[in-house]
């Protein structure tokens, strides 16, 4: 391709005979104009510990006031176990094996539910974005649906399915599947309108158009409704097994759970609540956040991830 | 039209890149229709560089719209003898989760081009806009200047680099430098009559800017608002110090008419 200089417009008003010429004002300006690059700020150890010692931090000073509450005598043991009794509970039941059964059998349920929803709820979301009498029709009830909490649906489950691994599922679907539609809608609503028309001017198809521009844009408010998914099917698995307890179902996290309850047992009922805790921050960190924070990044949309 | 005689035959496809025909387009139904085109009559030769220039609500957008096959008249007809054409936005509207270099590459890949012949098509692209070095950098690392040439580059794949290699392209441009700043603005031109230069395409620009249009067209057609109508054009190819100032009054002054036009009714 000839690269020297065939435009120095004698009309062009850079002013003067000595004209730099257009390649080198040119690379002046991208120099001057480009967005300086983000700082990439620590690396390595270093960040992992910049970035986990605050909420570690946070976690001694909640067990040093619960400790202290507790020390203070306020309140019978029955009501306030000491941290220590609680951290008792859930060693015991690592140690004894038990503790892995329960989160496998509560966690694998919710990771198939979870898959499942994704499954059913992406085309039901592209549909709902994309056909406007679906729209119409029944985006203020899917909507609506996010609303109602799943545990409501626990007894017309349980009258439907029996005390089995497919009511739960129902609760699990129903609570992750609007959730997940949601984000899929919204994510497409959110597009640019000039990205479709480019889309069509560089010659997509419709499905090309889907394929290229309308997913890969959608993206980040998908991962949000993945997200937010997937903190509702654990959340209506809990429930589910909270209420629904048989022996069928084996015992998990809700279970157990209940199982504290009916026992008066409150160091059992607290360490419930912390391994539930610990399974969402988990999948939270684990799962989802570096995806979201890769997609972001790649967008230049770094927030405060 | 112009006043060079054609020896062509005026329909030969062998010189005409779009033309026009009796274009009206009208949006809605009955009392409510909005008329943006009444009666457009437009001949862009191969290679040629025209500048449709307008107020707003003059339907230039409408215009390039129908050229580029993304809508259609509601009567007349819009002919085009290139390659697919084209087009440019205000807004660079990069994709912005791909490179620069895939960014080219999409036209190619929609066309279903080979995936090596995509990659040496994209960076000669991007050596021709001068932006070789930038091709695995995201559109938010690069500036307005960049991304607009990023979006010049892949404009040009999807007219020059698709299946039909050997026909000529047809470049339409939507006010493509209006959203830059001035000092930025002033090279693009530059470099766009360079481009234009080494790869013969012919170019519908439209804008606002009477300036930009007598200094980048060959040809200036000025159209009126309300209905979009043909109202005059000017040859300007080649026209420079006061002979471009006096183009420039000129037209100037007649799109102040046809504005005013608009108090009255």
């Amino acid at each position: 391709m000839p690269r020297p200089d065939l435009v120095n417009e004698p009309g062009a008003p850079t002013g003067g005979g000595r004209d730099p010429g257009l390649a080198a004002v040119e690379a002046g300006l991208d120099a001057l104009d480009a967005p300086a690059p983000a700082s990439q700020g620590r690396r390595g150890w270093r960040r992992t510990l910049s970035a986990a010692l605050p909420p570690l931090l946070a976690l001694v000073a909640f067990v040093a006031v619960w400790q202290a509450l507790w020390a203070s005598a306020l309140w019978p043991e029955y009501k306030l176990p000491a941290p220590l009794a609680v951290w008792n509970v859930v060693w015991e039941a690592f140690r004894e094996g038990e503790a892995l059964g329960i989160l496998w059998t509560s966690v694998h349920r919710a990771v198939i539910g979870f898959l499942v929803a994704v499954v059913v709820a992406t085309p039901f979301g592209l549909l709902v974005a994309r056909v406007r009498p679906v729209r119409s029709a029944i985006g203020p009830l899917v909507t609506g649906l996010q609303s109602l909490p799943s545990v409501a649906w626990v007894p017309a489950a349980v009258l439907w399915f029996g005390l089995n691994d497919a009511a739960i599922y129902f609760v699990v679907l129903l609570g992750a599947v609007p959730s997940i539609t949601n984000g899929l809608v919204a994510g497409i609503e959110q597009i640019p309108p000039i990205l479709p028309r480019v889309g069509a001017a560089l010659g997509a198809n419709r499905w090309e158009s889907a394929r290229h521009i309308l997913l890969p844009a959608a993206l980040p408010g998908y991962l949000a409704g993945l997200k937010q998914g997937w903190a509702f099917s654990w959340r209506s698995l809990m429930a589910a097994e909270l209420i629904a307890v048989s022996p069928q179902l084996g015992l998990g996290l809700g279970a157990f759970l209940q199982h504290g309850q009916a026992l008066s047992d409150m160091t059992q009922v607290i360490a419930a609540i912390l391994l539930i805790l610990l399974v969402g921050i988990g999948v939270e960190l684990l799962a989802f956040r570096p995806v979201e924070r890769r997609v972001l990044r790649a967008r230049g949309l770094v927030g405060v991830l | 039209m112009t006043a060079t005689l054609e020896i062509a035959p005026p329909q030969s496809p062998a010189s005409v890149a779009v033309r026009l025909t009796d274009v009206h387009k009208s949006f809605g139904h009955g009392p409510q229709a909005v008329t943006a085109l009444e009666g457009v009559d437009l001949r862009v030769g191969l290679g040629e560089f025209v500048c449709l220039l307008g107020a707003s609500g003059c339907g230039k957008t409408t215009l390039l719209n129908l050229v580029a096959g993304l809508d259609e008249p509601s009567a007349g007809d819009v002919v085009t003898h290139t390659a697919r054409p084209a087009v440019m936005f205000q807004e660079a509207a990069l994709l912005p989760w791909l490179t620069a270099a895939r960014n080219v590459e999409l036209p190619l890949r929609l066309a279903g081009v080979r995936r090596d012949r995509r990659r040496a098509k994209a960076s000669e692209l991007l050596e021709l806009v001068r932006l070789r070095e930038v091709g695995d950098k995201r559109p938010h690392e690069l500036s307005g200047g960049m991304r607009q040439r990023v979006a010049l580059a892949r404009a040009l794949a999807s007219t020059l680099g698709a299946a039909d290699e050997d026909a000529p392209g047809l470049l339409l441009m939507d006010e493509p430098f209006a959203a830059l700043d001035a000092i930025t603005r002033d090279v693009l031109q530059a470099e766009l009559l360079r481009i234009w230069r080494a790869t013969g395409t012919a170019v519908l620009f439209v804008t606002h800017d009477v300036r930009e249009a007598v200094r980048l067209g060959q040809r200036v057609v000025l159209l009126s608002s309300r209905p979009g109508r043909v109202v005059q054009e000017w040859p300007v190819d080649g026209l420079r110090g006061a002979e471009e100032l006096a183009a420039v009054e000129e037209i100037n002054a007649r799109l102040r008419e046809v504005i005013s036009t608009h108090a009255a009714a």
